[in-house]
């Protein structure tokens, strides 16, 4: 059994560090590319490696160009956080990735303790209240997305009860979480709070339920695919109330599944290829002819991660990791700066980001946009 | 349940040319022992942490071999128990400062304890259902770690789980952890090597050669499957109680069925039966993903196909294979 | 009195699905003694099959359909009994039982890097129109469900009980070696078996998949539920499945209603720790002699 020499050899040369490459960014995305965040982590990469392609395109970031390594987390947040690690070990620029929250929440004490930025995916409430100075958002949090559909609820649903349909996981119950005191603050009764499971098939008795609670709306805050099922299975049981959703709800892929389902779904997109700005449906363009499908909201946080990076090291107009959190922080990025982030945004000091959002609604298979929310702090 | 081919080859490990108690399988423990706490210098952080993960999982994979491959019993929980001994010590070290060593201890017993209680009614019946049983009882204590917000942090998991000392010398840095995980892995490979090797034990083994023949010689089967189901319940909540500390942060997924099901594909790929089996299944399990990264996804289909390809060919798994060759190579064993 | 049967209702045409996954699970049981961990799979990947043959070759829905579920039935009836159940069935049933779990991951992981990870609509051979039956509502889709569980158990009932083949496979199922000895062909007998297996499987894809749409991870609850279901019900009868699914898609149903939702899924499984106490055999099941 003298294997155990042979394994440790193999060990220590496959687990070498793998020589750095001259006068190239490095760049370490750590995402789910396999497990239960495997759809948000390929759209995530896809708009990753986009990003990169465009960037190197044209010259790289200050002449250098990018060198991008995917790394997968299986969603499970201990590779992640070992994965996250490892990114920072191989001398990564920045970490880009992942979009679940509960991974991020594991992993991001790593980064923060490289002093090296973080832009992440997730929308949990909790991950930017933390006082870590490193990581940053791609999209507006559940914290700065719920009041707004509580707004709405209100005031253009006129709703005085609902329903809340979510998924226990960290997205749904993170969402879940948020959105109830935000109803109540409202004066929205809760009339029905139907916990489903990740993968979930048949929404038959959760759609019964939601219909027997005899709410003014629902709001559904469940992933695609179970979005999809959800309305479906809603449909059928003849729910006629009003569906209200977060962005997930109202994006291309819940409608190409759900079919006619879909139609009537209304709510806040935060981003959506579909928004009425240009680049953004420009970016689902180029997206739908590199890989064949339509980019959902992950795509386009992805693709604005790398722009983000790009943005802060022009700006500071130098090579240097901590320098790039100290410079995204605060910041304001405009499109006529920095082209590729698509839409203004404003990268708050706790790492959240202040942006215009839409609301909109689901007409005869396509996402419609009735009206543009101004940023919270415009 | 009776698996021939599997039963011939304890002895064949036995029969190795040392003397006294000392025999191959510790003398190779002791080697790996010793590489492996020198193996990670110069590795960076998360070499070692690969290599730490893998001794953990080849903790847990040593407790599911002896219920599986010695008592032939599948159990279909032991990631389950892994996430026992994680959120016992993670709760109470975080959330009220006991010393790691008790959680530890007390990871063990709660497992132990856990797998009679679990073990008895179902091996009453049938060895089969005790395949059910645990199936039922891992998503159950998954539905509980994801539910029980208050004392679990529910899906966000816990964060922070502090490294243990030893003896005064802080453990956090991960080599130094890694050096503790090496010589706690070691002590519970050696106690399971001579619980084997022990009366008891070869009572075990009887066991598994024939049932009946056992059962005939006045050996209680129904206590010893249960034992062995027990103490190997209880590896997996002493690797739960290494992980926490090692990941430093823990939620539900990697403790549900899917994960209890990879533990027992391990056992199988490494060899159910052979005490060093279980590290070169948790190798291709923890480890292979690494070496594969150019496959990306793919690794997990190369896995299955592996342990396909080996109960196809050699039941024994990577053991067996390795056994036969060595066998082939000195010309003994021209019997097999 | 009108919710209750509107979950009565929502419960027996989800039953009726997993009673369709799980008759796999016993039929499969009863030639080779063994758990197929895969089975939750082999509802799953028809359906991707022929999505995939619609992609590739694209060709029309019914060609599509007709290609995807030949090679299915040819690998994973054929295939399968020829590859994995024949050369491991000697080491004992242990081995075959872990070696279908490694199978589930291969067929799973298979089906998302072979065609994709996200959700599919699959074309309904059924119009997708709700009816109301006591007030509640089901939909043809369902309803043709529950009509060829029932359909498919019975004329598997009458097969092996009434006609000489179904006969012959059932001797071999319960006696390999006497069914040798009587001159039957044991070997066709259980090449047989597996390919109605593989055949029930794609029928169940096929009606199963426009309304939970195809994906490569379906497979995980419809193998855990229809699992349940075949202990429930009884492993070694094919009207266990149809009685488990039933119970199981109503409890599981009913505790929506009345459980915590987030505990939901404890539900059925606290019925199966209660059954396998209480009547191991299972609902249906007759006792087993021992084997050793």
């Amino acid at each position: 059994m003298t294997n155990k020499w042979i394994i440790a050899a193999a060990l220590s040369a496959a687990l070498g560090l793998p020589a750095v490459a001259q006068e190239k960014v490095k760049l370490i995305n750590v995402v789910e590319l396999s497990g239960a965040g495997a759809t948000a982590g390929t759209n995530w990469k896809n708009g990753i490696d986009l990003a990169v392609a465009d960037i190197n395109a044209k010259g790289g970031i200050m002449g250098r160009q990018i060198e991008i390594t995917h790394y997968d987390t299986q969603t499970n947040p201990g590779n992640t956080r070992a994965a996250v690690q490892r990114a920072i070990d191989e001398g990564t620029y920045a970490v880009l990735g992942p979009v679940f929250s509960g991974p991020i929440g594991a992993s991001m004490q790593i980064a923060q303790r490289a002093e090296i930025a973080q832009i992440v995916g997730g929308e949990a409430a909790g991950l930017t209240r933390q006082g870590n100075n490193y990581i940053f958002r791609t999209s507006l949090s559940q914290a700065a997305a719920m009041p707004k559909i509580a707004n709405y609820l209100k005031n253009t649903v006129k709703a005085g009860s609902v329903a809340v349909v979510w998924v226990n996981n960290d997205f749904g119950k993170g969402g879940r979480d948020a959105i109830i005191p935000e109803l109540e603050k409202a004066g929205i009764k809760v009339a029905a709070d139907v916990s489903t499971e990740q993968g979930q098939a048949d929404f038959a008795a959760d759609a019964i339920k939601v219909k027997n609670s005899n709410a003014d709306a629902v709001f559904v805050y469940l992933n695609e695919e179970e979005s999809a099922r959800f309305l479906t299975a809603a449909k059928q049981q003849g729910v006629t109330k009003p569906m209200v959703g977060e962005t997930t709800l109202l994006g291309a892929k819940v409608i190409s599944l759900a079919g006619a389902a879909a139609n009537g779904v209304k709510g806040h997109v935060g981003l959506s290829i579909d928004a009425p700005i240009p680049a953004f449906q420009e970016f689902g363009k180029k997206f739908q002819a590199k890989y064949n499908y339509a980019s959902d909201h992950n795509g386009l946080k992805g693709y604005m991660a790398v722009y983000m990076v790009k943005w802060a090291t022009e700006k500071q107009k130098k090579f240097d990791k901590k320098g790039v959190a100290d410079t995204l922080r605060g910041a304001t990025i405009t499109p006529a700066d920095e082209p590729g982030i698509l839409m203004e945004t404003t990268i708050e000091a706790n790492g959240d980001l202040d942006r215009v959002s839409f609301l909109a609604e689901v007409i005869d298979g396509k996402q419609v946009i009735n009206a543009t929310l101004p940023k919270i702090k415009p | 349940m009776t698996a021939p081919a599997t039963r011939e080859t304890l002895p064949q490990t036995r029969s190795l040319p040392l003397p006294g108690f000392i025999d191959g399988t510790l003398l190779t423990l002791l080697a790996g022992a010793v590489i492996l706490w020198f193996a990670p210098v110069g590795m960076g952080r998360y070499g070692t942490y690969v290599l730490s993960l893998w001794l953990v999982t080849s903790i847990a994979v040593m407790g599911l071999n002896l219920t599986l491959g010695y008592a032939g019993l599948k159990s279909l929980a032991q990631a389950a128990f892994m996430g026992l001994g994680a959120y016992l010590t993670a709760i109470l070290t975080t959330k009220y400062g006991v010393s790691w060593y008790v959680c530890f201890a007390l990871s063990g017993l709660l497992t132990f304890a856990v797998g009679l209680v679990l073990g008895f009614p179902a091996l009453r019946v049938k060895a089969h259902y005790l395949a059910f049983v645990t199936l039922a009882f891992s998503t159950l204590i998954w539905l509980i770690m994801r539910n029980e917000q208050w004392l679990t942090g529910g899906v966000f998991g816990i964060s922070n789980i502090n490294r243990p000392d030893f003896f005064g010398i802080k453990l956090f840095n991960a080599l130094e952890f890694h050096r503790f995980v090496v010589v706690i892995t070691f002590i519970l490979a050696v106690v399971l090597w001579w619980m084997i090797r022990s009366p008891w034990g070869r009572a075990f083994t009887a066991l598994r050669e024939n049932p009946i023949r056992a059962a005939s010689l006045g050996v209680d089967t129904r206590l010893y499957t249960l034992l062995a189901f027990a103490i190997g319940s209880a590896y997996a909540g002493f690797a739960g109680a290494l992980y926490a500390p090692l990941v430093e942060f823990i939620d539900p997924s990697p403790f549900s069925l899917s994960q209890s099901f990879f533990l027992l594909l391990m056992v199988v790929a490494g060899g159910s039966g052979y005490l060093l089996g279980p590290f070169i299944g948790a190798l291709l399990g923890v480890v292979l993903p690494e070496w594969l990264r150019f496959a990306g996804s793919l690794y997990l289909i190369i896995f299955a196909a592996i342990v396909m390809l080996l109960l196809i060919a050699c039941p024994q798994g990577m053991s067996g294979l390795m056994e036969r060759a060595y066998a082939k190579l000195t010309g003994k064993g021209a019997g097999r | 009195m009108v919710e209750f049967i509107a979950y009565l209702i929502a419960g027996i045409a989800t039953g009726a699905i997993y009673a369709l996954a799980a008759i796999g699970f016993t039929l499969v049981w009863q030639t080779s003694q063994t758990i197929n961990f895969a089975q939750g799979e082999f509802v799953m990947l028809p359906a991707i099959l022929v999505l995939l043959a619609i992609k590739v070759l694209g060709a029309p829905v019914w060609l599509g359909a007709l290609i995807g579920i030949a090679a299915f039935i040819l690998i994973f009836g054929v295939g399968f009994k020829l590859f994995v159940v024949d050369p491991m069935i000697r080491h004992g049933v242990l081995p075959l039982a872990i070696a279908t779990m490694a199978l589930s991951i291969i067929m799973k992981e298979g089906a998302k890097d072979g065609f994709s990870a996200e959700a599919q609509t699959f074309p309904s051979f059924v119009p997708s129109q709700t009816i109301q039956v006591f007030g509640a509502s089901i939909s043809l889709q369902h309803l043709a469900i529950i009509a060829v569980a029932f359909a498919v158990i019975f004329l598997l009932q009458w097969f092996v009980g009434g006609t000489r083949l179904g006969r012959q496979m059932q001797a071999t199922a319960q006696n390999p070696t006497v069914a040798r000895i009587l001159g039957i062909p044991v070997e066709r007998m259980v090449l047989l078996t597996f390919a109605i297996n593989a055949a029930l499987a794609v029928v169940a894809s096929v009606l199963i998949s426009p309304i939970y749409l195809a994906k490569f991870s379906n497979g995980e609850v419809i193998g855990l539920f229809a699992f349940i279901a075949a202990i429930v019900g009884g492993f070694n009868q094919v009207r266990g499945a149809l009685v488990g699914g039933l119970i199981v898609g109503i409890v599981d149903s009913m505790a929506a209603a009345y459980v915590s939702s987030s505990y939901r899924l404890a539900v059925p499984l606290v019925l199966l720790v209660v059954i396998i106490l209480l009547k191991p055999e299972g609902l249906m099941g007759r006792k087993e002699e021992r084997r050793v």
